[in-house]
């Protein structure tokens, strides 16, 4: 999923500061599983910005929605019928979901509540960890299920480098070096003399980020 | 025992303090209420094992959401007694009645600016 944490609410509370009425759109999907904006923190941050708005003697109108997905134009077409009443659209999707808010809704602002932070799982209630960083180009299938584009810190291919010491990272002692992760994982499959004495060929990193925005079009199922 | 406590505590029945949420707590804040404090079983009590510890951390967590708006987290307290504790249920009634007292009037109902900087640890004068 999409991992997300809230913006500091001081900083939200300053972000709306200006509008009187505004639209607090939350997301059914990924921010909702990782407890940043679902349908409940819909209704917690309404209640602290409405309260923010009362200390301060003023009122603040807030219209609370929690859409199926904020990544897809029918969805984020749900709110067609009111956006035009509201001055700003408080969007606690992840970066996606405010973008497509911003672009579907050309009069009003869209705001974000959120800090998109990452693609990862949970490791127990309450907290998550990064498994992905969408590279383009995936070769799990040769380093043991283990990503290291994402858990190495360098995202070397031919780790580990010199920083990694009795398992751990030098960037933290908390963080696990990803490499030393694969080789023991390669060990255990039986598969390390065949995988680790190959050298990785240099990575294609233009499916990654360095080659700017990306698109993917399926002929197959596009209209 | 036939204690009293004072009138302007208003009880809220709920099966176990896990049934409390985070939004309640807020709701009731933002609906004027000058205080609440959340009354649990003893930690280690709960029948339902950890329900009293959830309630623990989601007041903790309403804490920080008031520090962070500018009202007193003072305002909130968790409390853990059983059944038979009657008395020091009035006890608790009766400290957490003068704290709201000395507290004063809710900032989100008198619209008079915050009343707590976070950082400093005390109320700001006004």
């Amino acid at each position: 999923m999409i991992v997300a944490v809230a913006k500091p609410l001081e900083d939200i509370v300053a972000m709306t500061d200006r509008y009187d009425k505004i639209i607090l759109a939350g997301c059914k999907a990924c921010v909702a599983v990782c407890a940043a904006g679902g349908e409940k923190e819909v209704q917690l941050l309404a209640s602290a910005l409405r309260m923010a708005r009362k200390t301060a003697g003023r009122e603040l109108e807030i219209r609370e929605v929690t859409l199926e997905r904020q990544c897809d134009p029918e969805y984020v077409e749900q709110i067609r019928g009111f956006a035009g009443d509201y001055q700003a659209v408080l969007s606690i999707a992840c970066g996606v979901g405010v973008q497509y808010m911003a672009e579907h809704y050309k009069t009003i602002p869209a705001l974000p509540g959120l800090n998109t932070s990452f693609m990862g799982g949970s490791l127990e209630q309450g907290v998550w960890s990064e498994r992905c960083q969408g590279c383009g180009t995936c070769i799990l299938h040769l380093t043991g299920g283990i990503c290291p584009v994402t858990r190495c810190s360098k995202s070397l291919f031919n780790g580990p480098c010199g920083g990694s010491s009795k398992g751990k990272c030098e960037v933290s002692t908390e963080m696990e070096c990803g490499w030393q992760l694969i080789i023991d994982r390669l060990k255990a499959l039986g598969e390390f003399e065949a995988r680790f004495v190959e050298l990785f060929p240099l990575k294609d990193w233009s499916t990654s980020r360095d080659g700017g925005q990306r698109k993917i079009v399926r002929e197959d199922l596009k209209q | 025992m036939r204690r009293s406590y004072p009138t302007n505590v208003k009880i809220i029945r709920v099966p176990c303090t896990g049934r409390v949420d985070d939004v309640h707590l807020l709701k009731a804040f933002e609906q004027g209420v000058d205080g609440i404090y959340v009354a649990g079983c003893l930690e280690g009590e709960c029948h339902f094992l950890r329900g009293n510890l959830r309630a623990k951390k989601r007041v903790g967590h309403v804490k920080r959401i008031l520090a962070a708006l500018g009202i007193n987290p003072e305002r909130i307290q968790m409390y853990n007694l059983s059944a038979a504790m009657g008395g020091r249920f009035v006890e608790i009634a009766q400290e957490m009645t003068e704290r709201i007292r000395a507290l004063g009037p809710s900032p989100v109902k008198t619209g008079k600016g915050k009343e707590f900087v976070e950082g400093q640890g005390e109320e700001k004068k006004q």
